[in-house]
């Protein structure tokens, strides 16, 4: 009998939870719906790009089985890749695996395929070049958030003062800087002239891991990061400083003012947090799109991180490598976008989730 | 013609007994929007500043072959004796070759001014194409609502989920490498952008009195939404289109560095900058002068732009000035 009433308010209050959470929840669900909806379609499109033209695979082909290939050499090199079969039994294997082959499990199963070139699993070459992508991106990350809200911040509290007109501009500057250009002239200045003048502090080129050697693992990426870094903080400038002086504005800013709390408190508590939002939200965007591999930086710096590895394996025509880094770009994006509405919600409780 | 044109070609009379009625009429004198906007960005220095600039670089790029004539170099023209030296690397800036040659011998400064051209055009080009394809789909989306809305906006969410670069690579390697592609590519991912914020501004202009009068009067679709409606969000549109210019020119030069655009012998920004990056540490010249053309004309048509966006909406906040 009290076991029965102890389940009846477990129900009740688990309802209860489940109706507080159900907006969320509900929320979430039809997100993670449209999230992997958008993956199927960007997986198909890739998939269709790459055998638009049947000349394609017999170049991949080609290319694998070498210069001197016999046409039967080139054939069987079809057959062992799967790249005769037709279009829909092809992206079946990618999805589910080849039917009786235990070691070519699909997406599904958790396995991105393997390569065409060498046979390594692209879930390993993914493991390779992850870490590399991803410390790039969380130390620009980290950078431009600094340098765009400080430069913002500062920007707003003085408008049109001798510092907001100096950090404006220079934002400008830094805005219409492309990366490579940045990064092509950070290496002739830090790298080339410094070592030609006897401080060897920056390397050419390269990645050293973060385990190896920490303070080497930065002396690597320091110029990546600040080249990355100093493009987007400029935008973050301009966000930083509009939303800001939106804020500044506010009658409950002129309240706390009012209040004598001091400036620092009424900046940086009550003006910032509010600011903060649409910052927040730019912020999971561009990240989410690092994520997924900053091809120029990565290029510029021989970085071998996600964007470097995708676009050799474009000129290699290594349709499983570009296909799984696609999907897994498309999922940083796809997520980032969903962590920031959330976010979007906790940090101003006016915004409903629907 | 628009109204502010008109009364701006109306002479007004300084002389005479008729000066002080010629005043009273200039004070009560109806402005435009229009002429409104125009008035503040002629105030803006540095807008003005920025127009003096793009006009010398379309002039670059329309009189390149007077470059070529004057020093005496095609743009495609190797210098394999003057203009590289024993070593077989490029030379510097001198009498010459005004800003150094490249690493086939070719003048550096000749190519700088055909390779404007190329930037010019895309940029505008991709612009135009990509302005046009999202202000449709906006005004679709905002003005038919529902069932239209909900498909076009999950179509615009697809688009802007896809990583754009990667994209572009794997379409340049399968149709191959070609100016088309880089047009394609950033018309493609640049149009959701503008189809929301045009889809935006439908929908808080949909429901005006106007627009019902219009319907009451029994234009269709296709007129509500072109001559009742266009109109009356062409500013943010004007203001978008001049900031897109920068980003699609930067679009291109990204896209040449990454070998996707325009290919070689023919001279273009990104691929002279591609090119140099293998040999920076031999000739700083052929690194730094193609890139200063890019930045100052990207800067040049940033600072246009948020001269715009100031002038049509006086309250925005001020970047620059």
């Amino acid at each position: 009998m009290t076991s029965g009433l102890w389940i009846a308010v477990a129900v009740l209050v688990a309802l209860g939870v489940a109706s507080l959470f159900y907006s969320m929840a509900r929320f979430l669900f039809r997100r993670i719906l449209l999230g992997v909806f958008v993956m199927w379609v960007v997986s198909m499109i890739v998939f269709g790009l790459f055998f638009w033209s049947p000349s394609g695979k017999l170049a991949v082909a080609q290319r694998i089985a070498g210069k001197q290939a016999t046409p039967q050499q080139v054939h069987a090199v079809l057959v062992r890749l799967h790249l005769n079969d037709s279009l829909p039994l092809q992206y079946w294997h990618f999805l589910w695996g080849i039917p009786g082959d235990k070691q070519s499990r699909g997406l599904l199963h958790g396995s991105l395929g393997y390569d065409f070139n060498y046979g390594l699993s692209v879930n390993h070459v993914v493991a390779q070049a992850a870490p590399i992508t991803l410390s790039l991106a969380l130390g620009a990350g980290i950078l431009w958030l600094a340098m765009g809200l400080l430069s913002g911040i500062l920007s707003a509290i003085r408008p049109r003062s001798i510092m907001d007109r100096a950090f404006t501009t220079l934002a400008l500057g830094f805005y219409s800087l492309p990366t490579f250009v940045l990064g092509l002239m950070l290496l002739l200045i830090f790298y080339f002239r410094l070592t030609k003048a006897g401080l060897s502090w920056f390397p050419a080129a390269g990645y050293a891991s973060f385990t190896g050697n920490p303070a080497n693992w930065a002396r690597h990426l320091l110029l990546p990061w600040f080249s990355l870094a100093a493009v987007t903080a400029a935008a973050y400038t301009r966000l930083t400083r509009g939303s800001m002086l939106d804020v500044l504005g506010e009658d409950y800013i002129r309240t706390a003012r009012a209040k004598g709390l001091s400036e620092r408190r009424v900046v940086f508590r009550h003006a910032l947090r509010a600011a903060l939002t649409p910052i927040v939200t730019q912020f999971g965007i561009d990240f989410g799109t690092l994520v997924g591999g900053a091809i120029i930086t990565e290029t510029v710096f021989s970085l071998p991180g996600l964007g470097y590895t995708a676009v050799n394996a474009i000129t290699l025509g290594d349709l499983p490598v570009i296909l799984g880094i696609t999907i897994l770009a498309t999922a940083a994006i796809v997520v980032a976008n969903i962590v920031v509405d959330v976010l979007y919600a906790v940090l101003d409780p006016r915004v409903r989730l629907h | 013609m628009t109204v502010g044109d008109i009364i701006s070609q109306t002479p007004i009379p300084d002389e005479g007994p008729l000066a002080v009625e010629g005043e009273a009429a200039r004070k009560i004198e109806g402005r435009s929007p229009w002429r409104l906007a125009w008035e503040r960005l002629r105030r803006d220095r540095a807008a003005m500043v920025s127009i003096v600039v793009i006009v010398l670089i379309v002039a670059m790029a329309v009189f390149a072959p007077v470059f070529g004539s004057i020093t005496g170099h095609g743009p495609n023209q190797q210098f394999r004796q003057t203009g590289l030296n024993p070593e077989g690397f490029p030379t510097g800036p001198g009498s010459n070759f005004v800003l150094g040659t490249d690493d086939q011998g070719r003048d550096v400064l000749v190519r700088i001014a055909y390779g404007a051209r190329i930037s010019l055009i895309v940029g505008v080009l991709a612009t135009a194409i990509t302005v046009t394809i999202g202000v449709i789909v906006g005004l679709a989306a905002g003005y038919f609502g529902k069932i239209v809305d909900t498909i076009l906006t999950r179509v615009v969410d697809i688009f802007l989920s896809l990583p754009f670069l990667l994209f572009a690579i794997s379409l340049a390697s399968v149709v191959g490498p070609s100016l088309t592609i880089v047009i394609v590519v950033l018309a493609i991912f640049g149009w959701s952008t503008v189809a929301r914020i045009v889809r935006g501004q439908v929908l808080s202009i949909r429901e005006r009195e106007y627009i019902e009068a219009a319907r009451s009067l029994g234009a269709g679709s296709w007129r509500i939404m072109f001559i009742d409606i266009l109109p009356n969000i062409i500013a943010p549109i004007i203001v978008y289109t001049t900031l897109l210019i920068p980003v699609s020119i930067v679009g291109e030069a990204t896209l040449s560095f990454l070998g996707i655009g325009v290919q070689s012998p023919t001279a273009d920004w990104g691929q002279m900058i591609s090119d140099a990056s293998k040999y920076y540490t031999a000739a700083w010249w052929f690194l730094v002068f193609p890139s200063l053309a890019l930045l100052i004309t990207t800067l040049a048509f940033n600072i246009f732009g948020d001269g715009v966006r100031d002038a049509f909406d006086p309250r925005a906040d001020r970047m620059f000035g």
